[in-house]
């Protein structure tokens, strides 16, 4: 070995017998295994993956099976008349209204549980909104640089400048109180961040030997970078989509507190449930505190699943 | 200078031979018997380091050798205590002056640290603190072992700076270590070792990062200095050569285990293990010059320089060589210059500087140069990655440079690269199947069976069972994935191949065996090569012509035997005297 | 060091331009256009009219948006639509009350973030160290305004160790000259008001800090892990020095580089968390008037304090790359 290179990559040994290749019979029909595949095997020994997945995957049947779920529905008042000025039952006051009732005489088991599905739609729509958003102007950036990188990234520069929660709401000033304006909204504040991810991706791989070789293959600007630099990118992307899911769930209700959601006061969203909790903090707590949790909770499994898939995706914990 | 030389002692003081003189054998500064090392991992205990006994006596110096993974820094780490946070000695023992170290507690171990045991590391570039100044790192030493007081101490950093050869030693003391070369930060580190007079040096590698000419300068430099303060050397290396020529005894490891020790002469040229003897064969370092290979092709005969008047001027071999009737060379390279723009405020850079050089028609050229010498920016043109600012390069008679649509398509595949690095030139997403095929889909080449049975070929023709095709890069070995990158090349039957350092990552043994797959391939397919390398015992073991180039220019260019043999330039001479063990000779 | 300071404040001019070009393009989308956000929905068409001649709404766009950017340089931001009075001072009024705020939750956030970070890594894999990972994750995902209803509940309603509402108890007479009420008690002597308004700033303080604090302990941990296994802390103990000096010398300065950024980072968005944090504590600083500018769709309020708040950010993005050269010798200009 001449002397004057770098320390061998810390991966697996170079070592080889002098046959150079450790055939091993029998594995002809052997199926590689991709990154992808590593990742998630890594992913299943992982305690706080397993965790993240199944408060995610519990949160996604409350959100799907909201209809057979709830005992009412998400803006039925049931309870009207059991609600005094200065009382509102808690969980196990009243017969059929497990967790009790909220100042508007709505089940609050039902909301919560209708709750998951408005926060579901709200998270998955506007993480969408971001990556298509993100990744367009990302691989503009990353695929032509110049100054069309140079226009992007100034104007992604300036979006940065501006808190997430106030470009949040200059949008959704724009476009009305309503949940599509939240949606637009949280999807636009997470612009910037996928775009800066895929284009820094995409530049720290352009000096890779594989990009150079399929360059002296010949292959156009085009194939090279949706076929080679892209699938290499989507790793990170992933990781920051499944962490946006959390921000977006988050900032989704923190928008419908303020009360930019829009829709009738009773709406079955837990933002909107905490706006009105508010005031009766010192006689109900619970109406506070169950939607918040369930906030929490929700964003702290995406958040689980996330880290987890980044660690697992990170080469340096690899040690297959 | 070269291996027909006669046979030279390895040992560099015949007073200190054992073999010279055996009355002279000194107390055992360093004693390891049966030493231990496991490391904890997710899959549970890891054995790196079994039952490994070495003896160092004082003021000898003492090298393990061996490849990535062999357990030759934990050993050496063991011996001071600085095992990775999972690592643990787990028998054995290490005594040095006749104190036991296993086991000794912390505070103990931190006084013999830096005072009675100093430490050479691997990588100038990330051992040095880079916070806080050079000068700092010296003294802080000096302080905490009580070899120098708040007012000597400046004084005393200057002086150890001076001792390490480092130049300017008052104001380099000042700045940080960003501020330094490579060359230079391991002399800092050297300083530091040295710098409280320890009785026992470990050299970790302490030239495998930097460039051939830096590195000798810095193993003279240690060598010196031990020798003046009485310094015993524990070295680790990868290089037998370098090995043979710095220490008196080897000891070899292989998989955690010692394979073979004894004095440097007699492992070289009697080694007792299988594994050693096949070391000495495979290290271009100690290996005898390139046994001439059949020609391949008529044009093999064709002369280096031949048409082409590189500053070195024309080669004089060339009119002693039979005048066959030469097909045209494959490559003329004239006049090549590439400048970079600086970006604002900053000068323009010049990678390459009027190079001319041609590739004749089934032979291998090479260029060899140290990193910043402009060789991979001339690979890159003659690529068509870079455009050339200057010059012309022809291929097969047609200007490379104003290429456009279909007939660059056409030069891209008589044209392809293998890349040095085999982590980084696989794509990670595709399988070892779909890597080979996208040459051939790209073209539309054959049938899709077609394409499938010329992808199994391929495998086969680089030693590769036809199970790695649905493999992907990462569960390769670096060796395996080399072959990939070479298969790759090879799909659209080109006829040059330009090979960027396509050994310098990969252990020796691996070394040998790429090497021997290219040449191979070469007789096979008639090939030309284009080989670009910073080692020149790997480049001649496989060129035909060499053109060394230095700063952006072709400094020397002839027939390969000649510039081994007859060295013109003095660059190429330091180059040739750079290479570790050049001056061994072997009987392999 | 001046250099890079006017390089980066020159910085700012195309970001700060850029962003009026889109605060005056979402002025003029706003629903129903300008005049009808100053005048409700409810307006006739006629005063609509009257409204967009007066303002000179019905100019060329290019020619609207000369006249905005000269008041702009100017330093004329209009007024409030609500209350009539400037921007600017509308501003100046509040934004004490929120620096306030933020500089209680920042030094919370580091001054506990940054030493359970450190503690954290050294304890790598021990139930210090688990803890405090479950906790950061559980400060991350919480939303800040439902720890605010948790701090008020708890200790303020159940056990009343703070106050609930408010900046400082109406009753107390306290005199205000620079509007920190804090420091105008200290100023006027008037302890008890400097006291009183100090305990009315915990709970939210703490509300806001708990975000900036976990990302600040899982920084602190992530970078003193790495650094602790860097190549130059291993070569600093085979040179025999103590303990004390490799985890202050080599481990702490060099692990701190990437915790300055994100500081920095989260003193900015320390604002997005005041709108929030303010509205639930009924805390009268820039971010509950931020909320009430969106409700009424009150733009002049709202395009100010935007650039106002980016101007902020960038300085303080500034002030954190300024230090960061302080601290690591590679970014100081040669």
């Amino acid at each position: 070995m001449s002397a004057t290179l770098p320390p061998a990559p810390s991966g697996p040994s170079h070592t080889e017998g002098p046959e150079a290749v450790t055939t091993t019979p029998g594995t002809t029909a052997a199926v590689g295994t991709s990154l992808w595949k590593d990742a998630f095997r890594r992913l299943r020994r992982n305690p706080a993956a397993i965790s993240g997945a199944v408060i995610v995957g519990v949160f996604l049947l409350v959100a799907l099976l909201a209809p057979w779920l709830a005992p009412f529905g998400g803006e039925e008042l049931p309870g009207r008349t059991e609600i005094r000025p200065t009382t509102i039952p808690g969980p196990g006051d009243v017969e059929g209204y497990p967790l009790g009732l909220d100042r508007f005489g709505g089940d609050l088991l039902s909301k919560l549980i209708w709750g998951a599905r408005a926060s579901l739609v709200i998270g998955v729509v506007s993480t969408a909104l971001g990556l298509v958003g993100g990744m367009v102007l990302g691989l503009l950036a990353g695929g032509f640089g110049g100054w069309v990188d140079s226009v992007i990234m100034r104007f992604v520069d300036i979006l940065l400048s501006v808190p997430n929660l106030l470009l949040a709401v200059s949008i959704a000033a724009i476009m009305g109180q309503s949940q599509w304006a939240v949606m637009i909204a949280i999807g636009a504040s997470q612009v910037p961040i996928f775009a800066r991810l895929l284009r820094s991706s995409m530049l720290s791989q352009k000096g890779a030997d594989y990009v150079l070789a399929a360059q002296t293959l010949g292959l156009s600007r085009r194939t090279i970078t949706m076929s080679h630099l892209l699938p290499n990118s989507t790793g990170p992307l992933i990781v920051q989509g499944t962490l946006t899911l959390a921000t977006a769930v988050i900032d989704a209700a923190a928008l419908s507190f303020l009360g930019l959601g829009g829709g009738v006061p009773q709406t079955a969203e837990w933002g909107r449930m905490l706006t009105y909790a508010q005031a009766e903090l010192a006689i109900a707590p619970q109406l506070a505190f169950l939607p918040g949790l369930c906030i929490a909770v929700t964003a702290l499994g995406f958040t689980l699943l996330g880290e987890s898939l980044r660690e697992s995706l990170d080469p340096k914990s690899r040690t297959a | 200078m070269t291996a027909q030389n006669p046979a030279q002692n390895p040992a560099r003081d015949p007073a200190r031979d054992p073999v010279a003189d055996p009355t002279a054998e000194p107390a055992p500064l360093l004693e390891v018997r049966d030493l231990a090392v496991a490391f904890s991992t997710m899959s549970g205990p890891v054995q790196a380091v079994h039952e490994a006994s070495l003896t160092l006596r004082a003021g000898r110096a003492l090298a393990i050798v061996g490849e990535s993974g062999s357990g030759k820094s934990t050993t050496a780490m063991s011996v001071i205590g600085l095992l990775p946070g999972n690592g643990r000695v787990t028998g054995g023992s290490v005594r040095f002056a006749g104190q036991e170290l296993v086991g000794l507690d912390e505070q103990r171990m931190r006084r013999i640290r830096g005072r009675q045991i100093g430490l050479v590391p691997q990588d100038p570039m990330s051992n040095l603190n880079p916070v806080t100044t050079v000068g700092q790192q010296v003294a802080e030493t000096l302080l905490v072992h009580g070899m120098a007081t708040r007012q000597d101490v400046h004084e005393k950093v200057v002086a150890a700076l001076a001792a390490a050869g480092l130049p300017e030693p008052a104001r380099r003391a000042k700045q940080y270590p960003h501020e330094f070369s490579g060359g230079m930060r391991q002399r800092a580190l050297i300083a530091i070792g040295l710098a409280c007079r320890p009785r026992l040096l470990i050299a970790d590698e302490p030239t495998s990062a930097l460039d051939v000419t830096v590195q000798r300068t810095i193993l003279d430099q240690i060598e010196r200095m031990t020798e003046e303060i009485g310094t015993s050397v524990l070295l680790i290396t990868h290089d037998l050569g370098l090995a043979a020529e710095r220490a008196q005894d080897i000891v070899v490891m292989h998989r955690g285990r010692i394979v073979e020790a004894g004095p440097s002469a007699q492992v070289l040229e009697d080694p007792q293990h299988d594994y050693t003897r096949r070391l000495v064969q495979a290290a271009p370092s100690v290996a005898a010059a390139r046994v001439a290979r059949q020609a391949a092709s008529p044009g093999a005969t064709a002369v280096a320089g031949r048409g082409a008047p590189g500053p070195a001027g024309p080669v004089p071999a060339a009119a002693e060589k039979p005048a066959a009737p030469e097909a045209p060379p494959l490559v003329v390279i004239e006049g090549l210059t590439k400048v970079f723009k600086g970006r604002l405020g900053q000068a323009d850079f010049t990678a390459v500087k009027d190079v001319s050089l041609t590739v004749p028609r089934g032979r291998t050229v090479a260029i060899v140069g140290e990193s910043g010498s402009g060789k991979t920016t001339t690979a890159r043109m003659l690529l068509k990655l870079y455009e050339p600012t200057e010059g012309s390069i022809r291929f097969d008679g047609q200007d490379v440079v104003g290429l456009r649509g279909r007939e660059l398509a056409a030069f891209r595949q008589r044209v392809q690269p293998i890349f040095q690095d085999p982590y980084s030139s696989l794509n990670p997403m595709f399988t070892i199947g779909r890597i080979l095929e996208e040459p051939l889909s790209t073209y539309r080449r054959g049938t899709r069976k077609e394409r499938q049975e010329r992808v199994k070929w391929l495998l086969e023709e680089v030693a590769l069972p036809p199970s790695m095709l649905n493999r992907y890069p990462n569960e390769l070995s670096g060796g395996q994935r080399q072959r990939v990158a070479i298969a790759r090349a090879l799909a659209l039957q080109p006829e040059l191949i330009v090979c960027d350092e396509p050994v310098s990552a990969l252990d020796v043994l691996v070394q040998k065996q790429i090497l021997d797959l290219l040449g191979r391939l070469q007789d096979e397919f008639g090939l030309s090569y284009l080989f670009i390398s910073h080692d020149l015992a790997v480049v001649r073991l496989i060129s035909d012509e060499v053109c060394v180039m230095k700063d952006g220019e072709v400094v020397e260019a002839a027939e390969s035997e000649e510039v081994f043999t007859n060295p013109r330039h003095p660059y190429t001479r330091q180059l040739l005297a750079s290479i570790p063990g050049n001056e061994l000779r072997v009987g392999a | 060091m001046l250099r890079v300071t006017g390089k980066r404040l020159a910085l700012l001019i195309p970001t700060l331009f850029g962003l009026s070009v889109l605060l005056f393009a979402w002025v003029r989308a706003l629903p129903g256009g300008p005049a009808t956000a100053l005048l409700g929905d409810k307006a006739t068409p006629d005063a609509v009219a009257r409204i967009n001649e007066v303002y000179g709404f019905d100019r060329p766009l290019l020619e609207q948006y000369f006249v905005y950017m000269g008041r702009l340089l100017r330093g004329d931001f209009g007024a409030s639509i609500v209350t009539g009075r400037p921007v600017v001072e509308e501003f100046l009024t509040r934004f004490p009350a929120t620096l306030e705020l933020a500089l209680v939750a920042l030094v919370f956030a580091v001054g506990v973030g940054v030493p359970l970070g450190y503690v954290a890594a050294r304890h790598r894999g021990r139930t210090l160290d688990h803890s405090s990972v479950v906790l950061s994750l559980l400060g991350i995902t919480v939303p800040v305004f439902f720890l605010a209803f948790i701090l008020k509940w708890l200790f303020a309603i159940r056990v009343p160790l703070f106050p609930a509402d408010g900046r400082q108890d109406p009753r107390i007479d306290a005199t205000h000259y620079t509007n920190f009420f804090v420091l105008d008690g200290l100023l006027t002597g008037e302890w008890d008001a400097a006291w009183d308004a100090f305990l009315h700033l915990i709970l939210p303080g703490l509300a806001l800090g708990t975000i900036p604090l976990a990302i600040i302990v899982r920084i602190t941990r992530a970078s003193v892990l790495e650094v602790q296994s860097a190549d130059y802390v291993r070569t600093a103990r085979a040179k025999g020095l103590t303990r004390r000096l490799i985890r202050g010398r080599y481990i702490m300065r060099n692990a701190m580089l990437p915790v300055v950024t994100t500081i920095g980072l989260q003193t900015g968005l320390l604002i997005s968390g005041a709108v929030l944090t303010e509205t639930v504590f009924a805390f009268n600083g820039i971010g509950r008037f931020l909320r009430d500018a969106i409700f009424n769709l009150d733009y002049p309020v709202l395009q100010g304090f935007i650039i106002f708040i980016a101007l902020a950010y960038s300085l303080i993005n500034l002030l954190v790359d300024l230090s960061y050269s302080l601290i690591d010798p590679r970014v100081r200009v040669q």
